[in-house]
């Protein structure tokens, strides 16, 4: 295992009426193995054009990225990606989803039975094992599709706004899920989030980026998500530095929005 | 032209006039035994579950579901009307049937010495192949001969009474009046059983009343029908049983389908996933798909005549390109992430093509099957009517000649039957088989 390094890449969109989208422009990042990246950013700024490169379902127009000294040039098993939605598979049980990836690898069916059984309990699925997929609420199907992915071992988890569509409630048992799950696997994991606070619990490391052109904005180290792995997440948010911090990211990213607006309306 | 135009849209008008008049009877017939039907109900526990609390339901598609009540009432409502129609035993007699048994009418002749006398005319009007026994004719007190006529009912019959008359062949001799009413060449007279016309020779054309239910040659009632499906089923027709026809008929549409299936699945599938063979096949298939089956019998008859050959080879074409369209739309309806996913977990080729897109692709495929078969089922019986040894389109062909409409009926409503049939079974098998369908 090693870390993912993003070298020098940028994505151009050719739109068919003949016009151009910088999507990204030069992104340099060096992600270092076992952290736990969070990115936000206004609508458009490129956050899923970029998991998608890093997970190596497009090819950057420049620039290439790669996992320790594998170069990213298609979907891998290392690179492991979660969803937001409508990822899962309906003809499958909860329990043949979650043994997809083993299963593809020629795992013995024991040994698949031992995996799932494990990751079922850790995401507290285990009654729901032999239950189809649309007969679980969408914050359970959320724990399967990251059960799912982590079945296969990937060296890299990449989150595409997983917990968007779950309610409050909902979403935040499951972000100390992903923090359990992180300390204790000590994977790498980049999670997209629409949400600052999210964003704040789930990043050691926290990435802003900034449209037209995509690009980083502003980097952040903090220490919630270490705290955050042990403790109460509502303790987290009272922290000293949490508010402050939380301001603000809003108002970078609510002057970068009216900025798009103000370019708009221009 | 011109004109013809005009008469299309004439014949056009008329039939929407026809049209509308027997829908607002069936609509009739369907809000009255609504209203008879809630008058009763009420009072009755109201419907249970989710639906029964919604409050908006007019226009909340899924809210409504179809009344098992109605489906029954519109059924048999259907049966009466046929009934009625029919003058069938089991209906009320809404509708006056045909005369039949015995009528009189009286004429008056004049003989060539200008001498007038009476005599009676007994018309027996009875069922085909009946034998009514025929009033005996007393002597004659006149020279004007009493006649017994038998006529089917519904039919006519020429009558010249004069022909046994005594000096009815001179010149001269004529009717003057029926039943004391006068009548003249081309005139019609009522008499208690019909009415009767003078020809220009001074023959009676006698006429008993038809009625107004309909005759069983157009359209026979449903007991006579239902007799006749038992006949049939007992002996078959032309020595083929019935459920032969309909095994024959079954059995092109089941192996048409199935090579069908079995060709254009994989057709869809290449076109779905690779380029060149979408190229390649999609003028084809956007060729074919619009030109109906039935329009290539005349050339499959000429290449692979009327045999079983032939009509497999219709069937065959008339599924594969509803299958190889469903099965293209099946692979592109694949959410993206699903594929994404796959081969982010390991999947190669192969296991994408086989975990998920045959099985996500499944929903669109029981569609297409589903219209396949439907299809298929209406072809194989149009084909039979063109030509067949054996089949349910081929029983009604040749009953159709022989105006056997009762066993024309029988046939069509087995060929309806079993079409409903056949797509319930789908749905069934549908709802058993991917039951995670329009839930993704
Ligand atoms: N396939 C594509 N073709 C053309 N333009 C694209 C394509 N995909 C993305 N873009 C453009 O690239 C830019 C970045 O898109 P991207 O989906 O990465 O944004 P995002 O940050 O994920 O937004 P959101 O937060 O709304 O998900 C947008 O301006 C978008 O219009
Ligand atoms: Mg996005």
């Amino acid at each position: 295992m090693s870390g993912l390094i993003i070298d020098d890449i940028s994505m151009t969109f050719q739109l068919p009426g003949g016009g151009s989208v910088e999507a990204l422009k030069n992104i340099n990042l060096d992600i270092k193995e076992g952290e736990l990246m969070s990115v936000l950013g206004p609508s458009g700024c490129g956050k899923t054009t970029l998991l998608n490169i890093l997970a190596g379902f497009l090819a950057p127009t420049s620039g290439h990225s790669r996992l320790g000294e594998d170069v990213v040039t298609g979907p891998h098993p290392a690179r492991g990606m979660v969803f937001q939605k409508g990822a899962l598979f309906e003809w499958m049980s909860v329990s043949d989803n979650i043994g997809f990836g083993p299963k593809m690898k020629g795992t013995p069916q024991a040994e698949i039975d031992k995996i799932v059984e494990e990751l079922l309990d850790i995401v507290g699925l285990q009654e729901f094992s032999k239950k189809m997929i649309y007969e679980l609420s969408g914050g359970m199907q959320q724990r399967v599709a990251l059960a799912r992915c982590l079945a296969n071992e990937p060296d890299v988890v990449l989150m595409d706004e997983p917990l968007g569509a779950l309610d409050a409630l909902t979403r935040e048992k499951m972000q100390a899920l992903v923090l359990k799950l992180w300390k204790e696997t000590g994977k790498t994991i980049i999670l997209i989030t629409h949400s600052v606070e999210e964003a704040l619990l789930l990043g050691e490391r926290l990435l802003v980026m900034a449209p037209r052109p995509g690009r980083v904005h502003k980097e952040y180290r903090l220490p919630f998500a270490e705290i955050g792995a042990g403790a109460d997440l509502r303790e987290v948010k009272k922290h000293p530095d949490f508010g402050p911090k939380r301001d603000e990211i809003l108002n970078m990213i609510w002057d970068m929005e009216e900025e798009i607006m103000g370019r708009k309306e221009g | 032209m011109l004109e013809e135009v005009g008469e299309l849209i004439v014949t056009t008008l008329w039939m929407a006039i026809g049209i509308t008049g027997i829908f607002l009877l069936y609509v009739a017939i369907a809000a009255s035994c609504a209203f008879v039907a809630k008058l009763i109900l009420q009072g009755r526990k109201k419907e249970e579950g989710f639906n029964s609390l919604k409050t908006v339901t007019f226009g909340d598609e899924s809210s409504v579901s179809a009344n098992r009540l109605a489906s029954v009432l519109g059924v048999i409502a259907i049966f009466l009307l046929w009934g009625i129609a029919t003058g069938s035993k089991f209906a009320p007699p809404i509708l006056p049937g045909p005369h039949q048994g015995v009528a009189t009418f009286e004429y008056t002749a004049v003989n060539a010495a200008g001498q007038s006398d009476t005599g009676t005319v007994f018309v027996h009007t009875h069922e085909e192949g009946d034998t009514p026994t025929l009033t005996e004719i007393g002597a004659a007190d006149g020279f004007a001969v009493d006649d017994v006529v038998q006529v089917k009912v519904r039919r006519s019959k020429l009558l010249k009474a004069q022909n046994n008359d005594e000096g009815g062949k001179e010149d001269g001799f004529r009717v003057t009046h029926i039943n004391s009413q006068p009548i003249e060449a081309d005139q019609t007279v009522d008499y208690d059983g019909g009415s009767l016309k003078m020809t220009k020779k001074g023959s009676l054309s006698i006429a008993p009343y038809p009625g107004m239910t309909m005759e069983a040659l157009y359209l026979p009632p449903p007991e006579q029908v239902w007799s006749t499906f038992l006949d049939l089923n007992a002996n078959g027709y032309q020595n083929v049983g019935l459920w032969e026809n309909v095994f024959w008929s079954l059995s092109r549409v089941v192996i048409g389908f199935a090579l069908g299936a079995l060709f254009g699945i994989p057709l869809g599938f290449a076109m779905g996933l690779n380029g060149w063979l979408r190229g390649w096949f999609d003028p084809l298939v956007e060729f074919m798909r619009p030109v109906p089956p039935l329009a290539l019998i005349p050339l499959i008859i000429i290449w692979f005549g009327i045999w079983e050959q032939g009509k497999i080879s219709l069937l065959f074409l008339a599924s594969l390109w509803i299958m190889t369209i469903a099965a293209r739309a099946g692979v592109s309806g694949v959410n993206i992430s699903k594929v994404h996913a796959a081969y982010s977990l390991g999947a190669s080729k192969s296991q994408l093509l086989r975990k998920v897109i045959l099985p996500n692709s499944l929903p669109e495929i029981f569609t297409g099957a589903r219209v396949a078969m439907g299809v298929c089922w209406g072809t194989v019986v149009a084909a039979e009517l063109v030509a067949a040894e054996k089949g349910a389109g081929k029983m009604i062909i040749a009953a159709s000649k022989f105006q056997l409409t009762d066993i024309v009926i029988v046939g069509i409503i087995i060929i309806g039957i079993i079409g409903y049939g056949i797509d319930i079974l789908m749905r069934k098998a549908e709802n058993r088989l991917i039951p995670w369908k329009g839930k993704g």
